[in-house]
């Protein structure tokens, strides 16, 4: 028997029995439909994710603290003071370690670090725009070459030696300005209070406006010129020692870095008593929790195509007994084994053909409408999030793991179908 | 029509072939105490062009003779001869095809798929052997002339009387040029009328395209019919007439 027949064979023989097809098909939809969605909502949440890490800062980049067991949980001994350690008393009282100018050149040394970038941490009075309100702000010194989610305007030139900003898009109407757009290119002040406590006054140019989102932003980003000329007013009249005190730094390396070049470098670092972690290490529990709730979500779908495939299982064996007769007489006629074998695979495949195209396509008709609805209301206060996203590939995926979820629900029936005695089949009343 | 060729070259064969032979075959079913003997010992040779009959009361073992001269099943001991060759040494996918190219079946039961054509009914054996769609559609339509059932070939089986069905099956067996066709009671649900009709199809079939026919049956004038007439009683051969 030829393939096309095989298959034309096998869709007519589906359709000899349409309700319980259609049935079967119904109970397959439900899983394909439970599945495209959960998956949907993974591709979704994870593209942008993605685009608010990018937020965050490059890939290219170690934030490096002194590694310090007396902050956070720790099993260890508290570690024996070391009069050449130097520490810094944070908000609620705890203190850290700081890094002072000889870590700075100890990490500058380790093999594969290109370049050290300490954090020079500057807390700004008050930001004014041309309207002349002034605002509370927090400053953050840009990672490296982030990729922003930006409303417009340009990511910040860190080489260059004009002081860039780039300002949250909830700040544009407040500093006077009509949008964002029209806010790249003006100029804004911050102003900063050194130890005498004078204050002065520090203009940057707008060069972009980032988008609002879940992780990052809320402040102000500049680059690394206007930082130093803050960090430097407001640390006048600071002892030496004091002024050249870092939380972190920022570890450069090569961008094309392998992953096992990146954690040599860590192992260097901490061998040297220093935590390193790159952007990606910071917040790989957010996006842990993320995925384990998109698992459970497909766990559901998985159930329910379990459930669907003895629906299949069954609607075949109940398809062998009826035609058992005609089973065993193609068998006399010639047909072999494999080919009835074939035959009844074939079907239950379509059978997960169909309810997984349904279930695909409804699914997305889901997406769509939930997507316009969800991004005007209940999460309106997330700017750029599709909820759900369906790229080709993973439409495909479940349809296959669906199809093959069917061809192995189909293969006891169609054994059943293709051991049949053609002699025991006609004879059967 | 080409009958007078074939028949001239059946007629050739039919002097020299023996087209189906039973030696010494043995069919017992079960183990120990139920062992049952369906056949014993039974031996005879069919030559091609030959109707024959085998004759018996029901479970006298005709069926499964006739199972097993259709190579639907294998013999306990003995063997079966198809033009010469030991059936029980040929593969499981060249009895396959030599079941496909080289028999025809009718039954009394009909199974034809009520809800298919006519057509696609009859065509299924080509369908199988993996003729293309067009070459089996015109094959179908010759042999549904030949059994004057070409106005019906697009109705659904279902809608055919027991005669047509009759004939729609034996059209069935005819579209690949078989050289032996095995009927088991082909008349046993026809009245006697339409199975007359029937009768007369399968023995013009065997006279002008020199099919050799092998009808089980206890119908006594059909078998009358027959060329040859073997008796099986209680496993064995009791009687061979021609």
């Amino acid at each position: 028997m030829r393939l096309i027949d095989i298959l034309t064979t096998a869709s007519t023989n589906m359709l000899r029995s349409k309700l319980r097809t259609s049935l079967t098909i119904i109970a397959i939809f439900v899983g394909a439909l439970t599945l495209t969605l959960t998956n949907g909502i993974g591709a979704g949440i994870s593209s942008y994710v993605d685009r608010q890490l990018g937020n965050l800062g490059a890939n290219d980049v170690l934030i490096v603290q002194v590694a310090d067991q007396n902050t956070g949980i720790s099993s260890d001994a508290p570690k024996a003071y070391d009069p050449n350690r130097k520490t810094t008393t944070s908000g609620a009282g705890f203190s850290r370690a700081v890094l002072t100018q000889a870590d700075i050149t100890k990490i500058a040394a380790q093999p594969g670090v290109i370049k050290v970038q300490p954090e020079q941490s500057v807390s700004p009075d008050y930001i004014a725009g041309p309207n002349g309100s002034k605002y509370q702000v927090t400053v953050s010194q840009n990672i490296g070459a982030a990729h922003l989610d930006l409303a417009a305007g340009n990511n910040i030139n860190d080489a260059s030696t004009q002081n860039q900003i780039i300002i949250p898009v909830s700040y544009v109407s407040s500093l006077g300005f009509a949008d964002a757009g029209a806010a790249v290119g003006k100029p804004v002040t911050l102003a900063v209070t050194d130890a005498f406590g004078l204050t002065t006054l520090h203009t940057g140019t707008i060069v972009g406006v980032q988008q609002k989102g879940l992780i990052g932003g809320g402040g102000v980003i500049i680059n690394t010129s206007f930082n130093n000329e803050l960090y430097n007013a407001q640390t006048v009249g600071l002892p030496i020692a004091t002024k050249q005190q870092y939380a972190y730094a920022l570890a450069y390396f090569d961008p094309a870095a392998t992953t096992s070049q990146v954690d040599a470098i860590k192992a260097g670092l901490k061998s040297d008593g220093f935590t390193a972690q790159t952007v990606q290490d910071t917040i790989g529990v957010f996006k842990s929790v993320i995925s384990g709730i998109i698992g459970v979500l497909d766990a559901f779908g998985i159930i329910a195509l379990l459930a669907a495939s003895f629906g299949i299982v069954n609607t075949l064996l109940m398809s062998v007994q009826e035609r058992t007769k005609e089973i065993g007489l193609m068998k006399a006629m010639g047909m072999n084994s494999r080919r009835v074998f074939m035959l009844f695979s074939l079907e239950a495949v379509m059978i997960g053909f169909w309810g997984s195209l349904i279930g695909v396509v409804v699914a997305e008709i889901i997406g769509h409408l939930a997507d316009s609805i969800v991004s005007k209301g209940l999460l309106s206060g997330l700017p750029g999030l599709q909820l759900l996203a369906f790229p080709a590939a993973n439409v495909a995926k479940v349809m296959l793991l669906i199809m093959g979820i069917a061809f192995l629900a189909g293969t006891l029936p169609a054994w059943r179908a293709a051991r049949q005695n053609p002699i025991d089949a006609l004879r059967y009343e | 029509m080409t009958i007078t060729t074939d028949s001239a070259k059946v007629k050739a064969m039919a002097a020299t072939t023996n087209i189906i032979a039973s030696e010494r075959v043995t069919k017992t079913y079960g183990k120990g105490e139920n062992r049952f003997t369906a056949l014993d010992n039974v031996s005879f040779k069919v030559k091609a062009g030959e109707s024959v009959a085998i004759i018996g009361k029901s479970g006298s073992g005709k069926s499964t003779l006739m199972h097993l001269l259709a190579l639907m099943d294998k013999p306990t001991s003995g063997t079966i001869m198809i033009e010469g060759n030991d059936a029980g040494q040929l593969s499981g996918s060249k009895l396959d095809k030599l079941r496909n190219q080289t028999f025809g079946f009718v039954f009394q039961q009909f199974f034809l798929n009520g809800n298919a054509s006519v057509l696609e009914n009859v065509i299924l054996p080509l369908k199988i052997a993996g003729v293309g769609s067009r070459a089996r559609k015109q094959r179908g339509m010759e042999v549904l002339r030949d059994v004057e059932l070409e106005d019906k070939a697009k109705n659904k089986a279902n809608d055919l009387s027991g005669g047509q069905k009759q004939r729609a099956v034996i059209a069935r067996a005819l579209v690949n040029d078989p050289q032996i066709i095995f009927a088991d009671e082909p008349t046993g649900n026809l009245d006697s009328a339409t199975g007359k009709k029937v009768e007369d199809i399968l023995f013009k079939l065997n006279q002008e395209k020199g099919i050799t026919l092998i009808i089980v049956t206890h119908d006594e004038d059909l078998a009358k019919r027959c060329s040859r007439r073997i008796q099986i009683k209680d496993g064995k051969l009791v009687g061979d007439k021609r």
